[in-house]
């Protein structure tokens, strides 16, 4: 069992999990690695039983390259989990990876989940988190919960082209 | 009502079943936060109330379901305690899309002849001990599983779930804030007529922008109240339906609990724009034989403004991307072409996980909805369908067909036509 304190919550990956089990052994060498159908190849997200395009339960781990476009997000004024309050605004996103982007069909991607951090992984301070939004180039980095815990987490792609002015909810 | 043969019966169309079961009764407890009150017992006050709304007594029913989030009581002690000995009853775990799949489960058996009249409920004491919110006695559970990839990121709460798919819609299609806003707006206006709502004081566009900030896009105006309560519908055969003491509300048809692809993530597929309705509709309307513009009144699930503008596009009320401009042009409103939610809906009226919006369109069909009209010499309501600023009716003016616009999320959706016998 891998367990942490995150953010005043336990996170807690549980033996019989062998999905998230393998995902989080991945992500504690910090690498991003996904569930690849033996049958029909496509890489899947977040951990699955079966391929969720072909119902196929042969899979293997497979490494795919942290980098993605911001497609949309949350960013949270009012926490609910009391280890969150002292980081707002903070920002939860979903990144769409370079990686599969419109595949099977045109409106699919891989879209994973993380908050908006510091090169170093710390929650993004407001003054940061009005600098990005729909559109934002992003690259993985990972917050280390636990030994043996790390999560994956979103920071400002500094070497890749950005966009003008991303898309922001009109209000600040 | 028997079926000729079960053969007959396609799965994706029961149109079998179409104006064949009704809703006669309906009933609920004062929208209130901190009821003092146990599920167990608003669940017995609001189905006593819906039993007593139908003239029906405790040997009248042998049916129950009921769905919680584990925040209520099971059935069988409900009936216990109202006297009524079951002979199918069911309760299941399901958020907002729950109410019309299980309207749709409560034909399916009485159609199979399993019992004969059905109390469906929701009891909640959504405020003051489970808020669904996440706060108070939900917020201590461990993070294992689907959470580590959600709750683990500070990302939990329904508001907080959604907004992906609201802020992603602003940016294909260029909603609002102010148009958004609306929605609070015109479920504000309707739930002033609203002797019942928890919150019937009309509220401004710039009142809802300008209040606290939550989860961009939502304000705390554009978020439901959460609130102590417990709601029932009964129903049984449109035959049976006859010796109630009501007119029915006839169920044209049903659609339970469709969802996208990849219900754990529903946004990994798709544009996230998108929400079940997309999917129910090509169920919802064949089998109830009509469409979009032959509904007179609407009620959408708004546990937030902007889901009411996703359903009402998804289900076909106006194209893809103009859920902003159908709320801004006045349609859902009062006096409007579709007035939706009445009576206020989740946002005024009170948060009771999809109920509260069926027994306002039962009500609706019947020409019985509590405003402020004046009393005629028969007991009955006066309406006088004025709509103005200082008009107090809510009363639609010939309601024939209404639709119910269930959710539980972007992914999971049901929906219910009702139709006046």
């Amino acid at each position: 069992m891998l367990q942490g304190d995150h953010m005043g919550m336990t996170l807690t990956v549980l033996d019989l999990d062998t999905e998230n089990l393998g995902y989080f052994g991945h992500c504690a060498k910090h690498a991003f690695h996904l569930q690849q159908c033996a049958k029909c190849d496509l890489l899947h997200y977040p951990p699955t039983t079966t391929c969720p395009f072909c119902g196929n339960p042969e899979q293997t781990w497979t490494p795919v390259e942290g980098r993605g476009t911001v497609y949309s997000y949350a960013e949270v004024h009012h926490a609910i989990q009391p280890g969150f309050k002292g980081h707002t605004p903070y920002m939860v996103l979903l990144v769409e990876l370079d990686t599969q982007k419109g595949k099977p069909t045109e409106h699919d991607a891989l879209r994973v989940v993380g908050n908006f951090v510091t090169p170093d992984g710390e929650m993004a301070p407001p003054e940061m988190v009005k600098t990005i939004g729909i559109g934002s180039r992003m690259r993985m980095v990972f917050r280390d919960v636990s030994e043996g815990l790390s999560l994956p987490m979103w920071t400002l792609d500094e070497a890749a082209d950005q966009p003008a002015t991303p898309w922001r909810y009109a209000q600040e | 009502m028997s079926l000729d043969s079960v053969s007959e019966i396609d799965t994706t169309t029961p149109r079998t079943l179409r104006d064949r079961y009704a809703i006669v009764g309906v009933g609920e407890t004062p929208y209130v936060r901190g009821a003092g009150r146990t599920t167990r017992s608003l669940a017995t006050l609001a189905i006593g109330n819906a039993m007593r709304d139908a003239g029906l007594e405790a040997g009248d029913i042998d049916g129950m379901l009921s769905y919680s989030m584990n925040d209520s009581t099971p059935a069988p002690f409900i009936a216990g305690d109202l006297g009524i000995r079951l002979n199918f009853y069911m309760d299941c775990y399901g958020g907002g899309s729950s109410t019309e799949a299980l309207i749709g489960m409560a034909t399916g058996v009485i159609a199979a002849g399993m019992c004969k009249t059905v109390a469906v409920f929701r009891a909640m004491n959504g405020f003051s001990q489970v808020r669904i919110g996440g706060t108070g006695a939900r917020s201590a559970i461990p993070t294992v599983g689907d959470d580590l990839h959600s709750r683990a990121y500070g990302w939990q709460s329904a508001g907080q779930m959604f907004a992906p798919t609201f802020l992603r819609h602003m940016y294909e299609f260029g909603t609002t804030p102010e148009q958004v806003a609306m929605v609070k707006v015109i479920h504000s206006e309707h739930a002033s007529r609203n002797p019942k709502a928890l919150y019937p004081k009309p509220v401004t566009v710039d009142e809802v922008l300008n209040s606290r900030m939550i989860c961009k896009p939502l304000h705390l105006l554009d978020c439901c109240v959460e609130t102590d309560n417990a709601t029932c519908v009964i129903v049984t055969s449109a035959d049976r339906a006859k010796d109630c003491r009501n007119p029915p509300a006839l169920i044209r048809s049903v659609v339970g609990r469709v969802c996208k692809p990849r219900i754990d993530m529903h946004y990994q597929r798709g544009p996230i724009t998108t929400v079940a309705g997309h999917y129910g509709k090509d169920i919802l309307w064949p089998n109830a034989g009509l469409g979009p513009e032959d509904v007179d009144v609407t009620g959408s699930y708004d546990a937030f403004t902007f889901t009411t503008m996703l359903q009402l596009e998804d289900y076909g009320f106006c194209r893809k991307g103009e859920g902003g401009q159908y709320v801004s042009d006045g349609t859902m409103r009062l006096g409007g072409r579709r007035p939706n939610n009445t009576s206020g809906g989740h946002l005024c009226e009170g948060y009771t996980h999809g109920m509260n919006m069926v027994i306002e369109n039962v009500r609706q069909i019947r020409g019985e909805v509590d405003d402020d009209c004046p009393i005629g010499p028969d007991g009955k309501r006066q309406h006088t369908y004025d709509y103005g600023h200082n008009g107090r009716c809510r009363q639609v003016k010939d309601v024939n067909v209404t639709a119910n616009l269930g959710w539980a999320h972007p992914g999971t959706g049901s929906a219910m036509i009702m139709a006046r016998a």
